[in-house]
């Protein structure tokens, strides 16, 4: 393909400033095409970005409500890291936070009046492993029916959603506050025990949640785990060939169903941690309204899939998220973080691809008529070795 | 016998599976293509959110207006769709993250929102809506008069559809065509077939059928707006493609049958069945989940019908 006496041509090695590249000029152009929509719609997108920032990083305070948002990002983020980098799509994770924000909620309500030392770890291993369940069908199917596991898992996000919001709206579930006056008049989830209520760690004006720090500890032991282990290399090996893999004798199908299931329950982490963290109740409407999983795709994506990458990776867009329900509806139409996420994700999409050509001149390949005496070098007589 | 449970969940199945037909029709042709769209849902509710911002802000005769929405809803999932054939087929970037990345961009917290936020879209009721077409008065004759003589004009509109695409697919040199890039885009390339035409075109389709598949559910099936209002039709017309095995014909059966699962709820309850909602909300994504099973394991062992390059990026270098 030839553009204005350009041509490219693939790179026979991708340097790493052009891999930095990606999620940059990504960004950038997120950041123009939400512009335009914004001054389409007679706002001012220089301001309402400057908004953005100072509502997302311009004081401590800003800040410390970013690390909330980020948290749940953060661990879909860690979900879908772990998921992709051996392609399996785990698109469910959206169910997988519901049900996982469910189960914590009535370990936190059954053991909350315990001390904090038993009810939050029991809320952290409700939330996982009720995530791991509900990506367990598919997993299995996936690895020993072979049904895509990709409309699979998306399906469950949808039952997820609305068992959630049976749990709430349409029953007398054990999760449903139905003692309170208020809880009589309009549905509304039952509250965690006080000592089930996750603690945040505060200094120098920041409040760090508790669920952001198992974020960390998740990430750094995901990566060693990626880097150091036998089921990292793993890992590694069939995501760059499922082939390869399954040659060189690697039990592929269990090698698939474990890490999609330490990708549900990281996922079903992000939903506990939002109830440990945050609502202390379960909020069908504003779990499913958050979006926290298909941010964390975004969050994976832009770093490809690195475990320690996703951490300012989710930080950063923590704070987009942060901004967007702090200011949507008030100051810009709803919607807009959605789609810069979108717009995000297509420009590292499409970078993967572009990062591995350069622009080089047409000239440069032109057939040269000073190469004409070349040959008497080719053709002379082959050395003997020694 | 018109009011019977029979004859209203056979009409539900039609007026839900419609959209499955159409978005799914179009998929379809894409997929011959060798291109799959996972941001079909998105298409949906851009469609959807188009169309209905034309039904609060046009007047003029009802049949005028509702045909400049449906077009306008086709335009807008057709540029929608053309933004993801750039990327998939020009850059030759990943199908499925650029997939995501458009349900991501178009989707229920995305642009499709930021359209209906700013229009002050929800909450307000249409001044316009499809309404069934009674043709030649057999609309009241028992049984097939509801049924084949009472729909609006988009349902008609989809039964040409279904065997005007099997006819382009099975018995054009198109379809012939088409169907060579997807199962071999280099053989197709070499015999002077542009693989990229055929795909930039089909991709089109895809978006515009989805468009209209979308704006069904704001003119027929709810006449308001509300964020993500297609709850996942785009994501089991994906689905649906895969368990008819790629033919058209088979596609109308499975639409209706997903649309009737999906009527089965609100025809109940208003019959004074009184169960829980989601009890009955849940069941066409858990059907689709089983369909996906059979089509994967005991219907066929091999991908019947599939393109052979479904999702894979032709370049001529081979990259």
């Amino acid at each position: 393909m030839t553009v204005a006496g350009f041509r490219f041509e693939r790179r026979a090695i991708l340097p790493w400033w052009v891999r930095a590249l990606v999620p940059l000029i990504s960004a950038a152009l997120a950041l123009i095409v939400a512009g335009l929509m914004l001054t389409a719609t007679g706002y001012h997108p220089l301001s309402v970005y400057r908004q953005m920032y100072d509502i997302a990083f311009g004081s401590s305070i800003a800040i410390s409500a970013t690390l909330v948002a980020a948290t749940p990002i953060l661990l879909t983020g860690l979900a879908t890291a772990v998921a992709f980098r051996m392609n399996a799509r785990n698109i469910g994770g959206e169910g997988q936070l519901y049900v996982g924000a469910a189960a914590a909620t009535a370990a936190g309500i059954a053991v909350g009046h315990q001390s904090s030392a038993i009810a939050i770890p029991a809320m952290v291993l409700a939330g996982m492993l009720a995530g791991s369940v509900w990506i367990l069908v598919p997993a299995l199917l996936r690895a020993y029916l072979r049904t895509s596991e990709l409309i699979t898992t998306l399906m469950l996000n949808y039952v997820g959603g609305l068992l959630v919001t049976y749990l709430i709206f349409d029953s007398t579930s054990y999760v449903r506050d139905t003692t309170s006056a208020g809880g009589l008049v309009y549905p509304q989830g039952r509250m965690i025990g006080y000592s089930a209520m996750w603690p945040a760690i505060t200094g120098s004006g920041l409040v760090i949640p508790f669920g952001f720090l198992l974020g960390l500890v998740c990430a750094a032991v995901l990566f060693v785990i990626m880097r150091f282990s036998l089921l990292g290399f793993h890992i590694r090996v069939i995501g760059d060939s499922t082939s390869a893999g399954r040659y060189s004798g690697i039990p592929t199908s269990r090698v698939f169903v474990t890490v999609m299931l330490i990708s549900g329950a990281l996922a079903g982490l992000a939903g506990a941690s939002q109830v440990g963290d945050l609502t202390h109740t379960l909020d069908p409407r504003g779990l499913q309204a958050a979006q926290y999983a298909w941010t964390g795709i975004v969050v994976a994506a832009v770093v490809a899939y690195n475990p320690l990458g996703v951490v300012p990776s989710a930080i950063i867009i923590g704070g987009l998220v942060n901004a967007g329900l702090a200011l949507q509806g008030s100051s810009f139409p709803l919607g807009l973080v959605g789609a810069i996420e979108g717009i995000v994700l297509f420009g590292v999409a499409c970078g993967l691809v572009l990062s591995h050509y350069r622009p080089a001149r047409t000239s440069y390949r032109r057939p040269s008529r000073r190469l004409e005496p070349a040959p008497e070098v080719s053709v002379s007589p082959a050395k003997e070795p020694r | 016998v018109n009011n019977s449970l029979a004859i209203s969940l056979v009409v539900a199945g039609i007026l839900y599976g419609t959209p499955l037909v159409i978005a799914g029709l179009g998929e379809l042709l894409s997929e011959k293509s060798g291109v799959m769209n996972l941001g079909i849902e998105g298409y949906m509710l851009m469609g959807a959110v188009s169309a209905f911002w034309v039904v609060t802000r046009m007047t003029g005769p009802s049949a005028l207006v509702l045909t400049v929405a449906v077009i306008f809803a086709a335009v807008v999932g057709m540029l929608v769709a053309l933004i993801y054939a750039f990327a998939t087929v020009s850059i030759g970037a990943d199908q499925l993250m650029c997939g995501l990345a458009i349900w991501i961009f178009a989707g229920a917290t995305g642009f499709s929102s930021f359209v209906g936020s700013d229009a002050n879209l929800g909450g307000i009721a249409a001044n316009y809506s499809l309404q069934p077409l009674n043709v030649l008065g057999l609309g009241n004759v028992p049984i097939l008069g509801p049924i084949l003589f009472d729909q609006n004009a988009l349902v008609y509109l989809s039964w040409v559809l279904v065997p005007v695409v099997w006819f382009y697919l099975n018995r054009t040199r198109t379809g012939l065509h088409l169907r060579a890039v997807g199962e071999e885009p280099a053989s197709a390339d070499a015999q002077g077939i542009s693989v990229a035409q055929y795909q930039y075109c089909h991709v089109a389709v895809a978006g515009a059928m989805a468009g209209i598949a979308g704006s069904f559910y704001t003119l027929a099936i709810s006449s308001a707006w509300l964020d993500g209002i297609t709850t996942g039709a785009g994501w089991i017309a994906l689905a649906l493609v895969i368990f008819v095995f790629w033919r058209p014909e088979l596609l109308l059966a499975g639409a209706y049958f997903f649309g009737a699962l999906t009527g089965v709820g609100p025809n109940l309850q208003a019959r004074g069945v009184t169960v829980p909602p989601e009890v009955f909300s849940v069941l066409p994504y858990l059907m689709t989940i089983a369909a996906l099973v059979l089509a994967s394991t005991v219907w066929t062992r091999t991908r019947h019908g599939a393109p052979n390059s479904l999702g894979l990026s032709y370049s001529r270098e081979g990259h």
